[in-house]
């Protein structure tokens, strides 16, 4: 099942996972995933100058060109903001594109002589990786793997080495300023490492799907965890799960692999979005459901409190009513009781509803605090 | 030279290029062009879908698959942002791309049933591919697009410049919201064939910034940005017919951008050049009057209002070469060489009385 070509494959791409969600978690933190887009877009125009003055199509020049594209992109389109003529979203909009299409435009007028093809940096086929290999130690190694090798043992060690400061920096650049960790120094070479990385990915799995692997995982950890480390972990987690799942899912159906790797990583999210316990839809909806359900038992407390020895007490008590007088569904009114008995606040005596010594302290302790309401009111 | 199809593709551009004027401005003023890129990446997946559904390219299957996608694309992001507090940008980037992933999956799917070879003109636009068969559906699409735009423009205006205003007035801002980015959806969709799925972004914006830059007010700047819009379009898409297999999309978009840089740096009040122009100037009247209060506080100083300044001290005082600054003010009449210039031979300056009035006076 898993031959020499699978592995290569499956390499790869938990490569380019490990590097996405080592720089896509800071980026993320630091708000700029949209940087992300636009270093993936603009090193194809530092990708195709580097060629043009050198000749160079691989090695360290490409990447240098790239690193030079990418950061200009990003650094470009903030230094147009700060002359307030137009947003920071618009400066983005039109940095990146010109350099893109500058790039495309280059390429074609190239064609003829630089193996450039347009379509692959944009979309990338991982399942070509084993077709250009390097042989290392007697074994094959796909090229691609061993780049994005290169570049991930860098990733990795920048972030060992600055991983206090950069956390700092991310989440209080004020605090990192004032610390002397010179957090604008720290976004240079996150945005560096970003370009230099997304020129080793774009082989492999081209330009907008290197994009899913730096911040969909990163959001996905935002989501479910609450430290650096944490986000750091789910990212990984669910970013080399991402390579797994989309490369058995792609096979089976004869899609691109690269494409249905991408797409898996936004299983994880919407995993997240649904179960994670901090933000999901499903610790929502039980938070929701508790806090109704304890308004409707409070108002089951004041109702039995305000008829308890009065003369239509035997009247008021019994489970019937609730539905009648309060308007409840039957069923929902079974459910409230069964909730106030689990808390013991009340009890059954036969067929009636009785407070029990902590409803009655219950009921005395909302009506104080209806009445200090109702004082401040007016 | 001016063969039929050059002619359709010049129409079809100068008509999206105007009507992504006209819209891009509303981003452009809402602070959201980055949504443009999301929407425009994200209808991929629909044209891709259409063309597997309906097995051809035909205009209102294509169009109408791309808005499904990018509408839910739209619809998404606001998801992310307010159902799940992910931020601003992040939500566009996670949509952004995994659209873009669906779109890639579903394209090696319709290349893998063969008969798709037109669909990467998506990608980057293929002013050819335009067919005279499109240019009344497109135009009809565009016009209905205005239409819209024209009925809800007090609405809008006060959403692109006001919202928190317009929100107070009762405008159901957030079905509003949802109008103008279906428009948007419509636009980029209408757009695709000529500039592609990846430039589009900048055809909606390069325009609106350029009008931006010379006009005040909503109106002016989308008639200008429409003008500037079909222009490039226009442009762009000539160049490359005529040109030899260079893709419409980036050739439109580098005018577009060629154009907002233009303005960026030649509009007449907010220009780059105005302003390091206004800024040169006032620091020369800033030097100036410095000039005359020094020649004036010397002057107090010595109880004699005809005191004559040494220019060294001048210089001093000013901390670079005084001599241009009294050339100017001397030309204006404010200073005059002082008639004696005893043993150092140094030149010394003194008041005109035009020169003590100008100093007296409130600055201008």
């Amino acid at each position: 099942m898993l031959d020499a070509v699978a592995l290569m494959i499956l390499g790869t791409g938990a490569l380019v996972a490990i590097s996405g969600a080592l720089l896509g978690t800071f980026l993320v933190l630091r708000g700029e995933s949209m940087s992300g887009d636009a270093i993936s877009h603009a090193i194809v125009l530092g990708i195709v100058l580097a060629w043009m003055l050198t000749g160079a199509r691989a090695g360290l020049v490409p990447v240098a060109g790239a690193v030079l594209a990418g950061v200009g992109a990003v650094f470009g389109a903030q230094a147009l903001a700060r002359s307030k003529l137009l947003g920071q979203d618009a400066a983005t909009g039109i940095v990146f594109p010109a350099m893109f299409a500058l790039g495309v435009l280059l390429i074609n007028l190239n064609a003829r002589n630089l193996h450039l093809d347009i379509d692959t940096v944009l979309l990338g086929e991982i399942g070509f990786v084993w077709l250009n290999t390097v042989t290392i130690f007697g074994i094959d190694w796909p090229v691609a793997g061993v780049t994005l090798a290169a570049v991930g043992a860098v990733n990795i060690g920048v972030v060992a080495l600055l991983w206090k400061e950069w956390k700092i920096a991310a989440f209080d650049p004020g605090l990192a300023e004032a610390l002397g960790l010179r957090p604008g120094a720290m976004g240079f070479l996150l945005l560096a490492l970003t370009a230099a990385t997304a020129v080793a990915a774009f082989d492999a799995v081209g330009v907008v799907l290197f994009l899913a692997f730096l911040i969909v995982p990163a959001v996905t950890g935002r989501l479910v965890a609450a430290s650096v480390g944490g986000v750091l972990a789910v990212a990984l987690v669910s970013g080399l799960a991402a390579v797994g799942i989309g490369y058995a899912a792609a096979f089976r159906a004869d899609v691109s692999l690269g494409g249905g790797m991408a797409l898996a990583t936004g299983l994880g999210l919407v995993l997240a979005l649904m179960a994670s316990p901090r933000s999901g839809m499903v610790a929502a909806w039980v938070r929701r459901r508790a806090l109704r359900e304890e308004g409707l038992v409070a108002v089951l407390i004041a109702h039995l409190a305000a008829h308890e020895g009065t003369a239509v007490e035997a009247e008021e008590s019994g489970p019937a009513v609730l539905v009648e007088h309060l308007g409840w569904r039957p069923a929902q009114a079974q459910a409230v009781v069964a909730a106030a008995l689990d808390r013991g606040v009340i009890r059954r005596e036969g067929e009636r509803l009785a407070l029990t010594e902590a409803g009655r302290a219950l009921a005395r302790a909302e009506i104080r605090r209806h009445d200090r309401r109702r004082v401040l009111g007016e | 030279m001016l063969s039929p199809t050059l002619i359709t593709v010049a129409l079809a551009a100068a008509m999206i290029g105007a009507l992504a004027g006209v819209l891009g401005s509303f981003l452009v003023l809402r602070g959201q062009s980055l949504l443009g890129d999301v929407i425009a990446h994200a209808s991929l997946p629909g044209v891709v879908a259409a063309f597997l559904i309906s097995g051809g390219r035909g205009f209102f299957a294509i169009l109408a698959g791309a808005l499904i996608a990018g509408a839910l694309a739209g619809l998404s992001v606001q998801a992310l942002r307010r159902g799940a507090g992910v931020k601003p940008d992040a939500a566009l980037g996670v949509v952004l791309s995994l659209f873009f992933a669906a779109g890639v999956v579903l394209l090696t799917l319709a290349q893998t049933r063969g008969g798709s070879a037109g669909l990467t003109v998506f990608l980057f636009g293929q002013a050819a591919s335009v067919l005279r068969a499109d240019l009344l559906p497109m135009a009809l699409v565009g016009g209905g697009v205005l239409v819209v735009l024209a009925l809800f423009w007090k609405e809008f205006q006060f959403l692109a410049f006001d919202p928190e205003g317009a929100r107070a007035q009762g405008l159901p801002v957030a079905r509003l919201e949802v109008l103008l980015t279906l428009l948007i959806a419509v636009t980029i969709v209408l757009g695709l064939t000529l500039a592609g799925v990846v430039l589009m972004v900048a055809l909606l914006i390069a325009p609106a910034v350029a009008a931006r830059q010379w006009v005040r007010g909503l109106a002016p700047m989308v008639w200008l940005a429409a003008l500037f819009g079909a222009l490039a379009g226009t442009g762009g898409a000539v160049i490359s017919a005529v040109g030899q297999g260079v893709a419409t999309g980036p050739v439109m978009v580098l005018a577009a951008v060629g154009l907002a840089a233009l303005s960026l740096l030649l509009a007449p009040e907010r220009g780059i050049l105005a302003r390091r122009n206004r800024q040169a100037q006032a620091k020369k009247a800033l030097r100036g009057r410095q000039v005359l209060a020094a020649l004036g506080g010397l002057g107090a100083d010595h109880a004699n209002p005809g005191y004559a300044g040494d220019q060294a001290m001048l210089d001093a005082y000013l901390g670079t070469d005084a001599g241009p600054v009294l050339a100017r003010l001397q030309r204006q009449g404010y200073v005059l060489p002082a008639s004696l210039a005893p043993e150092t031979g140094a030149r010394r300056w003194e008041l005109t009385e035009a020169g003590r009035q100008r100093l007296e006076a409130p600055d201008a």
